[in-house]
């Protein structure tokens, strides 16, 4: 019975063994919560998703599947990303409402600020919305609405309004305030947003273009 | 070892959070309000619960020298099994928990009750273990969170919507705005004050005591 008097291979062989059947075990038990809960993850991101993007249209009206009405774009200098970022595009009776836009602002103060902006068809802003960020709590997160309501004021603003030299904070001779004791985050976001609407303008058509799915 | 004498020892004598001193880093970190250190808190405490019970079944018919790999297998397998649940039940929650969630595994209060404890005892009494634990885990987590979130924010309770899940958009008390918070206290070095604080207070009640 004792260990001790087990040869040392046979030893060896039923401790591999029972290490096998509790990696199985342990594999199966998580196998099986991933099946139970899959659908409802994926739901719940769906519906976050879509969530987010009620926010900052702003009560315009669509009709369409956004998350399946979309666009793949690639500008690192104005988006901010390497990687190809996806837009979404809302319609109402076929007609464009906005364009959604997930631009990065790389030089937050601790990090990249992801962001979405809702740009409608003539180039203005229908609203901005800070989707995840690293900055400091009590500092730099005023650019969560929870947090404060600064970042709406970029609603109604465009490339050309103001002037693009204005696309700035007041502190670099702009006309946005930054927040203030976070100018480095207030910069990243003014300037992130200011470079999608540039980015806007000179794609406007394309990124409006026809459906990529035909609507029923 | 009785009931009482293990719930003794978790709550109090051997608390993880003050006297053991176990998984500081999510206690540290985590505990930024009073609604993530219940989140992280009852988290921890299911899969405590969980594991030892499971240790205590299986603990000692395993060979001495994979015991260990088991026990970190099963604590890997339950921790997932917690987040994949709060990621489909709770999804808020499970985002302000974040990487915290998955660390569960790499909180050394679990392998160290699996091992120490619920691996030598009958299930009953290694249930219970993880519940004292887990239970004085949570209530350090709690309290930790809620001194931090009224001195940082103002607020008290201020997220916990988040863990009922009823839709609501705030909850809990607001003292004060939270712009006249005390930064300090919600980032990682308040909380390593404030815990020393909670070290003193313990040490000097133990002093009185004896």
């Amino acid at each position: 019975m004792d260990g001790n008097a087990e040869r040392p291979a046979r030893r060896a062989i039923r401790a591999a063994i029972v290490l096998a059947v509790a990696a199985i075990a342990a594999f199966g038990l998580v196998a099986v919560v991933h099946e139970v809960t899959r659908d409802r993850i994926a739901a719940t991101e769906r519906a976050h998703e879509l969530a987010r993007f009620e926010q900052v249209l702003a009560g315009r009206p669509h009709d369409n599947d956004l998350l399946a009405d979309t666009v793949t774009l690639r500008d690192p200098e104005l988006l901010g990303a390497n990687e190809v970022i996806t837009a979404y595009r809302a319609r109402f009776h076929g007609e464009p409402v906005a364009v959604l836009l997930e631009p990065i602002a790389p030089d937050g103060y601790s990090g990249a600020i992801h962001l979405l902006i809702a740009v409608a068809p003539d180039g203005t802003v229908l609203g901005v919305r800070t989707v995840s960020h690293h900055e400091t709590p009590g500092l730099g997160d005023f650019i969560d609405t929870r947090k404060s309501s600064w970042i709406e004021r970029f609603a109604g603003t465009s490339h050309g309004n103001p002037d693009a030299a204005r696309w700035r904070v007041r502190k670099d001779g702009g006309d946005f305030d930054q927040y203030t004791g976070a100018t480095i985050t207030s910069r990243a976001v003014v300037g992130t947003v200011g470079r999608t609407l540039e980015f806007f303008a000179r794609h406007r058509d394309e990124l409006l273009a026809a459906p990529a799915t035909i609507q029923p | 070892m009785t009931p009482a004498a293990i719930l003794r020892a978790g709550f109090r004598d051997q608390n993880p959070g003050l006297v053991q001193l176990l998984g500081l880093c999510p206690l540290l970190a985590v505990s930024t309000s009073l609604g993530n250190g219940l989140g992280l808190g009852l988290a921890t405490l299911a899969v405590l619960v969980a594991s030892n019970g499971l240790v205590s079944l299986v603990g000692r018919s395993l060979p001495a020298e994979i015991r260990i790999a088991v026990f970190v297998l099963l604590i890997a397998a339950l921790v997932t099994s917690v987040e994949l649940a709060l990621s489909a039940w709770l999804p808020e929650l499970h985002a302000a928990l974040g990487i915290f969630l998955p660390l569960i595994v790499t909180n050394c209060l679990v392998l160290a009750r699996a091992e120490a404890f619920a691996s030598r005892q009958p299930i009953g009494n290694a249930l219970l273990d993880g519940f004292a634990m887990g239970g004085g885990f949570l209530v350090v987590l709690v309290a930790l969170g809620g001194v931090r979130e009224v001195l940082g924010r103002g607020s008290l309770g201020g997220d916990l919507h988040v863990l009922l899940g009823t839709g609501a958009s705030s909850s809990g008390l607001h003292l004060f705005s939270e712009q006249h918070g005390f930064l300090l206290a919600l980032l990682p070095p308040g909380a390593f004050i404030l815990l020393g604080l909670g070290l003193a207070w313990r040490q000097a009640r133990k002093a009185a005591a004896s």
